[in-house]
């Protein structure tokens, strides 16, 4: 049987990069279908998440897989068993597990109010961002990769909030060069897998939205 | 053995008694440290979760985890006897999915329905509605949402069949009733009578009790805020 695998998703999302980066990893043919949200969401992922109604979706066959850390770990349970993201020691798996987790609580929340707001709460919020990253670089210390010598699953988690830092740093006014510098030599690394340079969106075009964003949400 | 098992954990918190559950499932011994969540956490939990300070950690041969899913993967991934997530990568995912919902949407939307007063309560309390609702759909008539034994989000799920009741009545809010979702209400009766369950849940009472001087506490500061 011919293997079907669409990805519902949108072309700045950290999520949705999560997941085109974890398909590319593993060689996975699939159908990227751009979603127009948040007003025009299309039948298909209303059908196929009806639950939260968010990119990314990943339908392997007809069934749906929802939730980006969901769907990597799908993802590398299902194809390419000769070069797993997550690794294979128990211990380690938990570690990469529990840091995903921090980045989607710890890091995301910040990163998205310091880029929509203004003044004291854009200050707030910024410092908690660097504070996240500072904490999540820690745990990369001078490895390669946060897998060790292989680009894994705690590197997919964070790699999309890399094509970040030159918007945040241009509306915030900060350096992650100096705020994480071992962050930024790691996140040029991943820049040379082509998994990743073919999925991150481009950093300008990050900025232009975050602008646009930023300006729609002052004027409420 | 001479494997070194320790759990950190809180007696009323329904994610450290998640854990003792999944140990019990697996039939794994270990040494329990109670921790004075509120007023005086220890030293070592402090060393062994500092990001997070919080329980559950679970330490074995001196290595720490923490985050009560996390946990929950790590002890299903060491002992394989009694498997708690499925085999299948597809039913993992919606396994995982569903564990989710229950503590990033339920769980805090539920607290709120409880421990907010007003306006904000009441809409809390819909939402919590529709969120039981959503989960209780993901049944479909099976006995466990693991199917015919407790799995993964059971266990997750503990905190809705041992925890709401009790809470529910200190607050006098009805969330969880038997005519609204009966098909939650039959699991969760099936489950708190699981032997492993039973022996592993804190007193209903003592939940009562404790729920019932936090209400007092949080509905008098905010009566002082209004």
């Amino acid at each position: 049987m011919a293997e079907e695998v669409i990805l519902l998703d949108l072309w700045s999302s950290p999520f949705g990069t999560r997941a085109r980066i974890a398909l590319r990893e593993k060689g996975v043919h699939f159908d990227l279908r751009e979603e127009d949200l948040p007003s025009n969401k299309s039948p298909l992922l209303l059908q196929m998440n009806p639950v939260h109604k968010k990119i990314p979706v990943l339908i392997h066959n007809g069934k749906p897989v929802c939730e980006s850390h969901i769907i990597i770990q799908y993802i590398d349970e299902t194809w390419g068993p000769e070069s797993p993201l997550l690794p294979s020691d128990p211990h380690e798996r938990a570690r990469a597990r529990f840091w995903a987790d921090y980045v989607d609580k710890k890091i995301f929340p910040p990163g998205r109010t310091a880029y929509r707001s203004t003044g004291e709460a854009q200050e707030a919020a910024k410092k908690e961002f660097i504070e996240g990253l500072k904490a999540v670089e820690g745990e990369l210390g001078d490895k390669a990769y946060f897998g060790g010598e292989r680009f894994g699953f705690l590197d997919v988690s964070l790699i999309p909030f890399y094509s970040w830092f030159y918007a945040v740093e241009t509306l915030t006014g900060c350096s992650f060069e100096e705020e994480c510098p071992k962050l930024v030599r790691w996140g040029k690394r991943c820049m040379q897998r082509e998994s990743v340079a073919r999925s991150l969106p481009d950093q300008h075009k990050v900025y232009d939205r975050m602008s646009e964003i930023r300006k729609k949400v002052q004027a409420q | 053995m001479g494997e070194e098992l320790k759990l950190f954990g809180s007696w009323g918190s329904p994610f450290s008694r998640r854990i003792e559950i999944a140990l019990k499932i697996k039939g794994v011994e270990y040494e329990y440290l109670e921790e004075d969540i509120f007023h005086n956490k220890s030293a070592l939990l402090l060393k062994y979760n500092p990001v997070h300070k919080k329980v559950p950690v679970l330490v074995h041969n001196s290595k720490p985890i923490a985050e009560s899913q996390v946990i929950l993967e790590y002890i299903d991934e060491t002992w394989n006897d009694n498997p708690i997530l499925p085999r299948d990568p597809y039913k993992r995912a919606m396994a995982r999915f569903w564990a989710k919902f229950i503590d990033e949407k339920c769980v805090p939307t539920i607290w709120k329905s409880f421990m907010s007063g007003g306006p904000e309560r009441e809409k809390a309390h819909e939402e919590a509605c529709e969120l039981l609702s959503t989960l209780e759909g993901e049944l479909k008539g099976k006995k466990f949402f693991g199917g015919e034994t407790v799995g993964f989000v059971d266990i997750v799920a503990s905190f809705i069949s041992h925890w709401v009741g009790p809470v529910q009545e200190a607050a006098g809010v009805d969330v969880l009733t038997e005519d609204k979702f009966p098909m939650l209400y039959k699991w969760a009766e099936e489950f708190k009578n699981c032997p492993v369950i039973k022996e592993n849940l804190p007193p209903r009472d003592k939940i009562l009790a404790f729920f019932k001087a936090r209400l007092e506490m949080l509905t008098s500061s905010y009566k002082n805020r209004v």
